[in-house]
């Protein structure tokens, strides 16, 4: 059951990406590209997205989940190092392309040939990081 | 913008908030893709609600088409700058743990200062564009 959960949550996200143009590149460098003819879009996206997701969080914390025993959800928090870098890092990435994760997963029952370009050097960049981590650790 | 083009984006946000609520509620899970499909990419080993979730999305549009709703987009990066992007989102999402969807959506929502952190920090970081540009 946890599979089918997890697929409906894929479909109501890509299904939300497509819906309000966040899976079009274009509109992103749009809402990035901030001196040009500056879109907004993404900003009501984020409002939609936290005016159900903060109350609904909210009200789900501390409940045991249908389909499994504990939430698994993050506990640090505290600022350091690498999540700065890495912030900048990806904010440089999303702004020179206009794609970030979710929508380039969503992409590739778009425009397949482009996704798979992205998702290709996503996974080499995601490689990097786990063997730079594994080296600097011995 | 006119009400008629703030409500999609208002719309569509609202489903990503929902996919959101629903894997945490069913799963106990995180909705962020870029931790979803990198514990794929490290062999986390519990493979198979990640590789139903990452089908969900592509399915999505798939069926949007279907009911005559099909997705126009337009890529203009050229292929040295996709791959460049890819590497530097793959690269700074594993470092930075988060993406839009991890850190701006659940993060936010669960008021963890690390996400708030790091989403003001990739929603303003210099485009490159920007510096092409010549400002």
């Amino acid at each position: 059951m946890n599979v089918a959960a997890a697929f409906l949550s894929g479909l109501l996200l890509g299904s939300g990406l497509v819906i309000s143009g966040m899976a079009n590149p274009a509109i992103v460098l749009g809402f990035l590209d901030i001196i040009g003819d500056w879109n907004p879009a993404l900003l009501f996206v984020m409002a939609g997205a936290l005016a159900v997701a903060l109350p609904g969080y909210r009200i789900i914390k501390g409940h045991k989940p249908l389909f499994a025993d504990e939430q698994l959800v993050p506990t640090r928090r505290d600022i350091d190092t690498p999540l700065v870098a890495g912030a900048v890092i990806f904010g440089i990435g999303w702004g020179l392309a206009g794609i970030c994760p979710g929508p380039a997963v969503t992409m590739l029952g778009i425009d397949p040939k482009s996704a798979l370009i992205f998702l290709g050097a996503m996974t080499a960049g995601i490689v990097t990081r786990l063997m730079v981590a594994r080296f600097s650790r011995d | 913008m006119t009400i008629a083009q703030v409500l999609p984006p208002l719309f569509g946000g609202a489903l990503i908030g929902l996919a959101a609520l629903v894997l945490l509620a069913l799963n106990g899970r995180v909705m962020g893709v870029s931790g979803i499909f990198g514990g794929i990419v490290n062999l986390a080993g519990d493979w198979a609600w990640r590789a139903a979730f990452l089908a969900g999305c592509i399915a999505a549009p798939l069926l949007l088409a279907l009911t005559g709703h099909s997705a126009s987009i337009q890529v203009d990066a050229t292929l040295p700058v996709l791959v460049v992007a890819g590497l530097l989102v793959g690269f700074g999402t594993a470092l930075g743990s988060g993406c839009t969807s991890g850190h701006g959506i659940c993060g936010i929502s669960r008021l963890s200062p690390r996400s708030v952190v790091a989403t003001g920090i990739s929603w303003s970081s210099p485009s490159p564009r920007l510096l092409s540009s010549g400002i």
